[in-house]
């Protein structure tokens, strides 16, 4: 972070924390302080005259969507977590105002990696569009869930073989809720921008998971991570909850399944935000791979009611004392 | 061909610096809007305004015009995009129309109109909210706010009293009122401000005043909300 400070010419670093990771604090906040008793933080870094930079910790509230820079500035800055509308971009108007770098932890290890061993030796692993390495957090159904650090290229089946997956892995999660699910047809493909582009997570649903319900998950999640700015990812991520719970009572229809599908695209191209965009991600892979967990649960091909029609009837039955066979419906609407 | 751009293959002249929207309002196009009134920052979030610039969903309330830009608004496919945004915020609140004071002036209401609204689409999420009737002239029917923020900037920005704000997240993001009490009439909240006048739903309502103008006789009965295209000002009910 220094050395980036000391490129960019900024003075100033925060390290943004999410509330989930609060026992992190004391650590990092140890390692910072030896940084600048060992003078590799504060006033003239290293002797180096005019190199001044310092690291403050900043703790978020937690929230989801201040993993995007510019929801995570305006955190920092002590407003609510909610995207900027862009341009200006964050290196020009960011954290006050002021031109601003925001990168991920490992981008700035890398950096660090870099300008001790130089470009080249960097450049040597990995592939060719996509250089070094990349952490991959492993977590889910297997015997060593973890951090690991691997070449780029690398394939999902390799991961999975490393960290003691089961042989029969329903599916992978790559990139987070907004990322995308990959079935075991797919295990060749690799982790790279090439191919399989991630931010790290990796979370494996193993041979007893019901796919169905890894969706239900994603988008009861996604309803409580959306900040609320923008109408259709408010509106649209509630709506995908309800529908999911629809189904799940065992009310759903074909009908619900596509507007599932027509919601994910809706929220793709509405919103305000990559949460929005990517929202409708999770359970439109789970219905185009995964149909059958779908399937078994939907009532009627066409169309089902979201109440009980025979249950609403009650109060008109109750008004008119009728309790007659013909004051009740055949069958179960 | 200097500043110039193409709004459904029209030639639009813009003014540098000057939004999609704006540039559009200026040529006397229809951009439909919830959220923008020329008068305060903007904001970007109703989304109502989306278009597509060279193939792209942009806002053109945030959007800047650019020389050569090739910009569709009227496509089926945007106005389809329209109806699902404004039937969103129809089920998000309570609106029953034919009780609401605004019927006929509400820019809600004229966009379900514009946009062929026949039906909610989605089903309702009927939440529970609060009427506060508390301040002697002015009364906010939360059921009908739709989140614009055009009365939190107004009142931040022109009234300089900031009695309004956004709290929560998700579905849970609701207005609140910067008071002891949370209510309206323990702010410093007048009738005069300017935040007493922004609101394009029923939900900031001016007492005493209301049905001056008859229902069927408003703004949006006499003429569709396009037809507005020149004048952004909201129009007069009263
Ligand atoms: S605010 Fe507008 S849409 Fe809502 S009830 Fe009133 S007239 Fe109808
Ligand atoms: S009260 Fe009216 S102006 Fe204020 S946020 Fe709600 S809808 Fe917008
Ligand atoms: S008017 Fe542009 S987003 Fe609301």
């Amino acid at each position: 972070m220094a050395i980036a400070g000391y490129v960019v010419g900024a003075t100033k670093g925060f390290i943004y924390l999410r509330g989930e990771y609060k026992h992190l604090q004391e650590p990092l906040q140890r390692d910072i302080d030896t940084m600048r008793a060992s003078g590799r933080l504060g006033t003239s870094i290293r002797g180096a005259p005019g190199f001044d930079f310092d690291v403050e910790i900043h703790m978020g509230a937690g929230g989801y969507v201040c993993g995007e820079g510019t929801a995570q500035v305006e955190s920092l800055e002590g407003k609510p977590g909610r995207p900027r509308v862009r341009p200006p971009s964050m290196v020009s108007v960011g954290y006050l105002g002021k031109p601003t770098v925001v990168d991920n932890v490992e981008t700035l290890a890398h950096c660090t990696e870099i300008a001790v061993d130089g470009g080249a030796s960097f450049a040597k692993r990995g592939t060719k569009t996509s250089t070094g390495t990349k952490l991959v957090s492993v977590s889910g159904d297997c015997e060593r869930p973890g951090v690991y650090e691997y070449q780029f290229g690398v394939t999902i089946g390799r991961i999975l073989q490393d960290c003691g997956a089961p042989a029969a892995v329903t599916a992978v999660q790559i990139g987070g809720a907004s990322g995308v699910l990959v079935t075991p047809d797919e295990f060749s493909r690799r982790i790279a921008f090439e191919d399989i582009s991630t931010a790290g997570a990796f979370m494996i649903f193993g041979p007893d998971r019901d796919i169905f319900e890894v969706a239900r998950n994603f988008a009861h999640f996604f309803a409580h991570e959306s900040c609320g700015f923008c109408t259709p990812c408010r509106v649209g991520t509630a709506i995908q909850r309800n529908i999911m719970e629809k189904i799940a009572e065992g009310r759903g229809s074909n009908y619900e399944v596509n507007d599932l599908k027509r919601l994910a695209e809706f929220m793709k191209r509405t919103s305000h935000c990559g949460l929005g965009e990517t929202a409708g991600n999770a359970v439109r892979d789970a219905l185009n791979k995964f149909r059958p967990a779908f399937e078994r649960r939907l009532r009627a091909r066409d169309f089902a009611p979201a109440i009980s029609l025979e249950a609403a009837l009650e109060p008109a039955r109750r008004i008119t004392a009728r309790d007659d066979a013909d004051a009740h419906l055949d069958v179960e609407g | 061909m200097d500043n110039e751009f193409t709004i459904d293959e029209q030639p639009v002249p813009f003014v540098p610096g000057q939004t999609i929207l704006e540039a559009a309002k200026a040529a006397g196009y229809y951009i439909p809007h919830l959220c923008f009134q020329p008068d305060f920052k903007r904001h970007g979030g109703c989304k109502l305004c989306t278009v597509l610039v060279n193939g792209r969903t942009q806002t053109a309330c945030t959007h800047k015009a650019a020389v050569g830009q090739e910009v569709d608004v009227n496509t089926p496919e945007l106005n389809a995009m329209r109806r699902s945004l404004v039937q969103m915020l129809f089920i998000e609140g309570n609106h029953f129309c034919p009780a609401c004071e605004k019927s006929g002036a509400c820019q809600l209401q004229a966009l379900g109109y514009e946009y062929e609204m026949m039906s909610p689409h989605f089903v309702e999420l009927y939440p529970h909210r609060e009427v506060d009737a508390t301040h002697p002239d002015v009364m906010i029917d939360f059921n009908r706010c739709i989140l614009c923020e055009l009365c939190v900037r107004a009142s931040r920005d022109v009234d300089h009293k900031e009695i309004f704000a956004v709290a929560g997240r998700g579905l849970d993001a609701k207005l609140i009122i910067n008071s002891p009490t949370g209510k309206l009439g323990d702010s410093a909240f007048a009738v005069a401000d300017r935040a007493a006048q922004v609101c394009p739903v029923g939900a900031i309502v001016i007492k005493r005043v209301g049905f001056a103008t008859a229902i069927g006789d408003r703004p949006y009965d006499r003429e569709p909300i396009s037809a507005e295209a020149e004048s952004c000002e909201l129009p007069e009910v009263r």
